[in-house]
Order: structure tokens, then sequence, then C-alpha cells
């Protein structure tokens, strides 16, 4: 199968000749969301809906700058966010075609709120 | 130490010297429920408990409603437990449900569908009731990968660039498939994930490497392509440490997202006794609350766990039990059909038995990494602190596998294979630091690097140096791409090759699954790939033929050839002429000295090293200072020295005799004892001296004058002498019974010089 980069090219285009040429960016050697969910199917597969849900987060998460992924892991570090601003970094996830990591967000808030780790308002 | 209170009498000899052994200075720590200082089933351990709502929500949990669940019970309770057969598998007795998992007829994945529906507290609960011996049948079955592998550390003081890269190609060579460094300066770390990236990838494709730091900066390394996995990321069994260590489980799923986001293999990292440690262990046990961790790993969707032996290691180490308590962790981790890296992580005792005996268990049963870090660097060098087993006890690993024919990972290296890996490791180092404008280290710098067992065998360089190279890669963000190009451009070009093949790693994503590593034609071993099959005797791994020559194959092994090659520097030295057919003598001085079939003529030095020339020498003369006629004669018929002494105190006139194998071994024997008797038997041949065969041959006189000398004790070592010499002693009795001639008679000999 030949895998394409999250930047479209495919894998076979990814050789030494092309990066010594400048031709190819970071984008080139990340992976594709469509390849993480086909890597969650064979996880399901073989009987681990945990990893494949994972696997499935982190398709949303291909879309996200290093910068915003380490941005929304620091907000739900404990007592860094307030209830409401876990809740806008969702609904900008969902916003986002991130539906996944939004539901993962909410969740740590409804629990950060009845366990006292949410940053006060 | 042992006096009490007011007690004047003297300690006893017996425990004073108990008092001075090693494993006297680890701490010992009475049982106490109430600050978890315990191994198994604490009284405060909940029952197991489950209990679902009509949509099969799990609503109770190991005891507590979900109104009261804590963080790490709400995500287990959320992600954690399959719902479908949590009744079936928390009805089962803990005993049955333990007996299944070491059945050989139940299969794995039966066992892992019911460890689906455990609750933290039941899995708890059954392996405590496995025994040692059965804990490894267990962990033989349950480890997700067929193929053993193991991790190193890589690290040293002066996070020397040049000196990781080769330390990191050398244990690459050794056979380790995953290498993790860290930093005594923390901003050292992205020089040393690009140093230990490099060398991990000369000499062989495919090693995983990464840098143990802080959490956000080691995602952002990892981001770059300067590391391929990461295990920092660690989870604990009480909300209270866990909120202590700056995370939720959602932040660290939401971590484990973010990682297989860039394509980077990740797994989380517990153990017990960290909570203990931490004082809030909340009165549990160390597996109970290690089974939470692991519940807590499989629930967000970590492929792996790092524990069994990790930072907490000497805690759980401190109380009963505890080692199989280390053992019972990594079998957790298998039984939630997770990646086990299992411990043998930090040094867990100054005494050698005992960090042995802590893991030799785990070695034969075979794991999916048999250390989360072996130190395959010198002791001082290992910045994690020392591992249970180091760069130093590399021969004493590679001779454990041989002797028990199981493969523990690695393989054994010749010292120009390793020279040439270190010269190219550095020298890539040192020519892509140059290319990126990172620092400039000079060819001295390299020869040092290559021949130094240690950073302490380098001469000083300014420390800033390293810290300056780190700052450049951070403010240019150099990531996988620079490094590629650099070692293309340098002529570096396999590494090249390599190093971008990592970053298609991340593309394609096969190593996301549970359990994957990457053999060395770059083919992913996972549990997708390389589903562990041992269902008893006959199935799972087994070491192939090629596989074994590569283990067997120690540097230290000799064949006989080789034993036998010293003999030949002596050969000739004394030439014995055969007289004739040897009859009795009559001269009642005559002492008769018989030597064995080979001696001196195929085998040459004793096993002490003497020219069997001299050991035959010293007798003769002490002999004669006895004013003894010696006579020599070689018995042709026997090997054994018993029969040589007695056939030629036979032959004696005073009915005295002495053996004399080419080894060594001798005696002095008389015609009317019985074969095995002796008067005198010298029979740690490896000490005998030149002293002693004179002795030897004075007492021998004076025994055929009829008097009693005092005899001479045997030397007495405390060392392994027969475990050094029997090697050769077998070469050359070997020879001794080639020679050996059982139908000829023994014939009278004299020196010709």
């Amino acid at each position: 199968m030949n895998d394409l980069a999250l930047s479209g090219r495919p894998l076979t285009d990814i050789t030494i000749r092309s990066a010594v040429q400048g031709d190819l960016s970071p984008a080139d050697l990340r992976i594709h969301p469509d390849t993480l969910r086909r890597q969650a199917s064979v996880a399901e597969q073989h009987g681990n809906p945990q990893l494949a849900d994972n696997l499935r987060r982190a398709a949303e998460l291909t879309a996200f700058g290093d910068d915003e992924v380490l941005a929304i892991y620091e907000a739900l570090r404990p007592g860094r966010s307030s209830l409401t601003e876990l809740e806008n970094i969702a609904a900008r996830l969902e916003a986002s075609n991130a539906p996944l990591c939004a539901a993962l967000v909410r969740e740590a808030a409804a629990v950060y709120e009845r366990r006292g780790l949410q940053a006060p308002a | 130490m042992t006096k009490g209170d007011g007690d004047a009498r003297p300690v006893l000899g017996r425990f004073a010297g108990l008092d001075e052994r090693p494993v006297n200075l680890d701490g010992f720590s009475q049982e106490d429920d109430d600050v978890g200082l315990i191994a198994f089933e604490s009284v405060h351990d909940p029952e197991p408990s489950v209990e679902m709502d009509e949509g099969g929500r799990i609503i109770e949990l190991d005891g507590v409603p979900a109104s009261r669940f804590d963080i790490i019970d709400a995500y287990i309770a959320g992600h954690g437990i399959d719902a479908s057969c949590a009744r079936e598998a928390n009805d089962l007795q803990d005993v049955e449900f333990a007996r299944l998992i070491v059945d050989p007829s139940t299969p794995r994945e039966e066992v892992v569908r019911l460890a689906r529906g455990a609750t933290p507290a039941k899995l708890a609960r059954i392996v405590a009731r496995l025994r040692p011996v059965e804990l490894q049948i267990a962990i033989a079955k349950m480890r997700v990968r067929r193929t053993p592998s193991i991790q190193a550390h890589v690290t040293n003081r002066l996070d020397d660039p040049l000196l990781l890269a080769a330390d990191a190609a050398t244990a690459v060579a050794f056979g380790f498939r995953e290498l993790e460094t860290t930093v005594p300066v923390l901003g050292d770390a992205p020089s040393n994930a690009l140093a230990v990236l490099i060398g991990s990838q000369v000499g062989a494709a495919g090693a995983l490497t990464q840098c143990s730091i802080e959490e956000a900066m080691e995602l952002e390394l990892g981001l770059r392509g300067l590391t391929t996995y990461a295990e920092t990321v660690s989870l604990y069994g009480t909300e209270r440490v866990f909120v202590d260590g700056d995370d939720t489980p959602w932040s660290k799923a939401f971590l484990c997202s973010a990682y297989a986001s860039r394509g980077l293999k990740m797994r989380v990292t517990s153990g017990g006794g960290a909570e203990a440690l931490m004082g809030a262990a909340e009165g549990k046990s160390m597996c109970y609350l290690e089974s939470r961790c692991v519940a807590l790993a499989r629930a967000m969707g970590a492929q792996g766990v790092q524990n069994g032996g990790i930072d907490g290691a000497s805690v759980v180490g401190s109380v009963p039990e505890g080692m199989r308590e280390l053992l019972a962790e990594n079998l957790l981790v298998m039984l939630r059909d997770l990646e086990s890296c299992s411990g043998n992580d930090s040094l867990i005792s100054e005494s050698d038995m005992r960090r042995t005996a802590h893991t030799v268990p785990l070695v034969l049963a075979g794991s999916d990494f048999l250390f989360s870090g072996f130190g395959s660097v010198v002791r001082y060098d290992n910045m994690f602190g020392p591992s249970n087993f180091n760069g130093e006890d590399l021969d004493d690993y590679l001779v454990m596998q041989r002797d028990w024919g199981v493969d523990g990972g690695l393989r054994p290296v010749d010292q120009e294979g390793l020279r040439a890996v270190r010269e190219r490791a550095a020298r890539a180092v040192q020519a892509v630091y140059r290319e990126l404008g990172l620092a400039d280290y000079g060819d001295d710098h390299v020869a040092e690097v290559v021949i130094a067992q240690g950073s302490k065998d380098l001469s000083p360089l300014d420390p800033t140096v390293v810290l300056e190279a780190a700052d450049a890669i951070q403010e240019r963000q150099v990531g996988i791409l620079d490094v590629v190009r650099a070692l293309e451009r340098t002529g570096f070009h396999d590494e090249a090759e390599r190093v971008l093949a990592m970053g298609r790693a991340r593309v394609t994503g096969d190593y996301l699954q549970t359990a994957a590593i990457f053999d060395e034609e770059m083919n992913v071993l996972s549990r997708v790939t390389d589903p562990n099959d041992y269902q008893g005797p006959g199935t799972g791994y087994e070491v192939t033929t090629a596989r074994r020559t590569e283990m067997t194959g120690i540097r230290q092994q000799r064949s006989r050839q080789d034993l036998l090659e010293k003999q030949a520097v002596y050969a000739g030295h004394i030439r014995l002429a055969e007289k004739g057919e040897a009859g009795p003598g009559v001269d009642p001085r005559e002492v008769c000295v018989g030597v064995s079939p080979a001696f001196a003529t195929t085998l040459w030095v004793t096993s002490s090293g003497l020219p069997v020339g001299e050991a035959l020498r010293q007798i003769l003369a002490g002999l004669e200072e006895e004013g003894c006629v010696a006579r020599l004669v070689r018995v042709r018929s026997t090997i054994d020295v018993g029969m040589i002494g007695l056939t030629a105190a036979k032959l004696a006139g005073s009915g005295i005799g002495i053996g004399l194998q080419a080894k060594g071994t001798a005696l002095i024997h008389r015609r009317d004892l019985p074969p095995l008797a002796s008067l005198e038997l010298y029979s740690i041949a490896p000490l005998l001296t030149k002293e002693m065969y004179r002795t030897l041959g004075t007492n021998a006189g004076r025994h055929a004058k009829g008097q009693r000398p005092v005899p001479v004790r045997n030397p007495y070592t405390e060392q392994a002498i027969e475990a050094r010499y029997h090697s050769e002693v077998v070469a050359m009795v070997s020879v001794e019974r080639d020679e050996c001639m059982s139908d000829l008679g023994p014939v009278d000999l004299e020196v010709a010089r």
C-alpha cells in the first residue's frame, strides 16, 4: 500500500534525493489522518478499541499545529483551566472537525469539576 | 551491629561476617498496610466489584460508586472495562481465572478477552494467586510479541554527543532495539536526542530512540523527528500522586493522541512503590495500585507500559514478596494485551546475587522488552542512575543467554566490528555538527571517543559547547530532514537512508500497533505481525539455528584446538627417549616417576603454566636431595594419575612411585595401597608451583627411606578454579586419551636434553 504523507506526497517520493534537493518539508514526514484511521481499524480488529480510539483522536489532531497541540495538553493539566476555558477548547475542537478530542475535553471538565481540578474562574 | 543495648558480649563471628555482605547495605521494611508498604493484598484493598446500568455504563467499580469515583476510577470506568464480559470475568473465582492464565490449552486470546472485563482489584488478586514459576509460564504465554527484545540506556556524564553516538552504535551492535537517553543538564537534551538518533542508525537500521525529559519538551523533540518513540508519560495509582505529578488521566490520554498524531510510538510508565514513596498510597497494596495504573493505560489507548522495576523498584524490593510483585506487574500489562517494557531499569540491590535473582526469572520467561533500560554504558555514565544490569555486566548477560539457551535479545560483538561502528558514529556526528554549524569537534576527540570505556576517559572539553549546540538545534528548529541532508552531504549515505527510513516509518504508522519494533531489515514486529502464539512446549518463540550460533559464539569460547595452542610454544623443550620395556627394580633407594601417555610427547605445559620438563626436573632434584635413585617410566596404558603412580610404585625397588600427568596433577603412591589411595595427592594442578614439585620429590624420597615426611597441603583457593580451568583440562585429557594405548606396558625413559 502506498501511503500518502500528510502533505499528500506519496511515500515512494520521500527519498534521499528529494530530501537533499530541498523538495521535502516536515509535512512530508507527517502521518496522514486516513492512515491513522486505517491503523485504528487494525487495532480494533485485533481487539483493542481503546488504542483505536486513541488513534482516531490522533487523526483529528493531525490538522493542528505543534503549538496548538502542546497548548491543549497544557490546558488539560490539573488546575490550569477554568471550566469555561475547557468548554471553549472543546468548542474549538468540535468546530475544527475534532469531535472525539472535544468529547475527551468535555469529559475531563466534568470530572475536574467534581474533583476540584479546575482553575478558579 | 547485632549487639543489644548493654550487652557486653562480643558479636558472633558468624553475624559479623554476614553483616559485611553487600545485601546488608539494602534496606528492608516491615510490612505496613497503612502506608502501602505491602506487595499484595493490603487489608485496605477493595473487594473486586463491578455494577452497570441498563446501558452498560459502569456505575460501581471495586466498591466505589460512580458519585465517589476519583479521576483514575472515572477514566477506567468510562473507557477501560468491557461491559460485555465484565460480569463473567468478575464472577470467575480468582483461582479459576489464575489457572486459565497458565493453562496451555486455554488460548491467549481467551485470557485477554476475560481480562478486558476484569476490574483492577480483580486482576490484582488473580496475579497474587500465581507462584513465581507460574508467573513465568504466564509471562511466556501472555506477552504480546512473539520475538523478545531489549532496551538500552545510552547516556554519559558530559552529554558528549560523539560519545553518545558511539555508545548508541555500540548498543545496536550488541542487539538493543530501543535506546533511551536522558540528560544531566536539561538544556543539552536536543543535542543528546540528535546524537543518539544518528548513532542508532550506524551499523544497522531500525533501532528506536527516545530522550527522557519533561513531558512537553519530550513531545517537542519527538514532533521534530529527533526521537522515534516516547515513554516518559508517567501514571500513578492514586489521585493525589497523579495530580502531584502535574497531570490527569485526560491530559495523559491527550498526550498519547498527540504522539500518535505525529506517527510516534509511545508507552506510559508506572510501577509499584511510587505511591508509597510519595506518601500517598492510601493504604493500598503495591499490586493493586499498579493494577489501576495498567487498567488506566489500557483505557487511555496507550499501546504499552514500562513497569515492574522502575524508580520505585527498591521500595517494592524492601517488602516481603516484593520481587514477585515486580514480576506480577509485568504480567498485569500483558494480561491487558499491552506491550510490556519490563523493568530491570534501576539497580535494585547492592548484592550481585540479589539483583541477578530479580532479573533472571523474567529473562527466562521472555518479554516484549526484557529491560526498560539495560545500562549499556558503564555505571558512572548512566544518567538515569545505574540499571539493574550495566555495561560492566554485558559479558555476564551474554553468557547467561548461552547458559540457558534463551534469547535475551543480545549478541556477542567482536572488537574490530565494534571499533568500526564506534568510529563511524563519532565521525557522523562530528560531520553533522559541523555541517549544521552546531559544534566543531576535532579528530583527536573522535579518536578518544572510539577507544573510551566511558566519559572519564575523555580529555575535558568546554562544557558550554554542548549547550550551545543544543540551543542552536532549538533556535533553528533542526529536524529529521536537516539531519538526513547533513548526513548525505557529508558522505554518510547509509545512515542518511536509515534516518530517513525512520521518518518514513512514522508516515506508514505500522509501528503504532502494540509492541512494535523494527528488525534490522525494517520489518515491523508487533502484535499484528508477530503475535505470541505460545501454547505450551513446542510452541511460541523458538531460537533459530542461526540465532543460536550467534548467541553461543561468545568471544571467550575456545575450541579444543585453541586451548592447545599454548602447548605448541613449549614443544620439544625436553626429550624423553624410550629405553625399552620396564621391569621391576631391586634397588631399595629407587623411586620410580611414572609420567602419563602425552607427557612431553604432545602436551608440554601444565595447567599452572609450568613447562612439563621443569615440573619433572624439580621432582628429580627433590629425590636426589634425599639420596634416592630416580627412575623414569612412561605408563602408556592409562591416563589415571592414581594408576600411573601405582604402576610406578610397583616397578620401584623401594615400592614408592610418583604419578605425574602432563596437566600437572601428581601424587605419591606405594605398591601395597589400593589404586585410589595415595600417600600424598596434589590435585589442584592449576595452582601447583615449582617448589611444590620439589617437595613432592623430597617427600617421595623420605617415604622410600621409611620416614614420615610432613605432607604438603594442597593449595586452597576460594575461587571457582574449576570453572576457570576445566575447559582446558577437558582438552588436555582428551589428548592424553588419544595417546593412551591400553595394551602397551610401561617403558623406561631417559632424559635426552
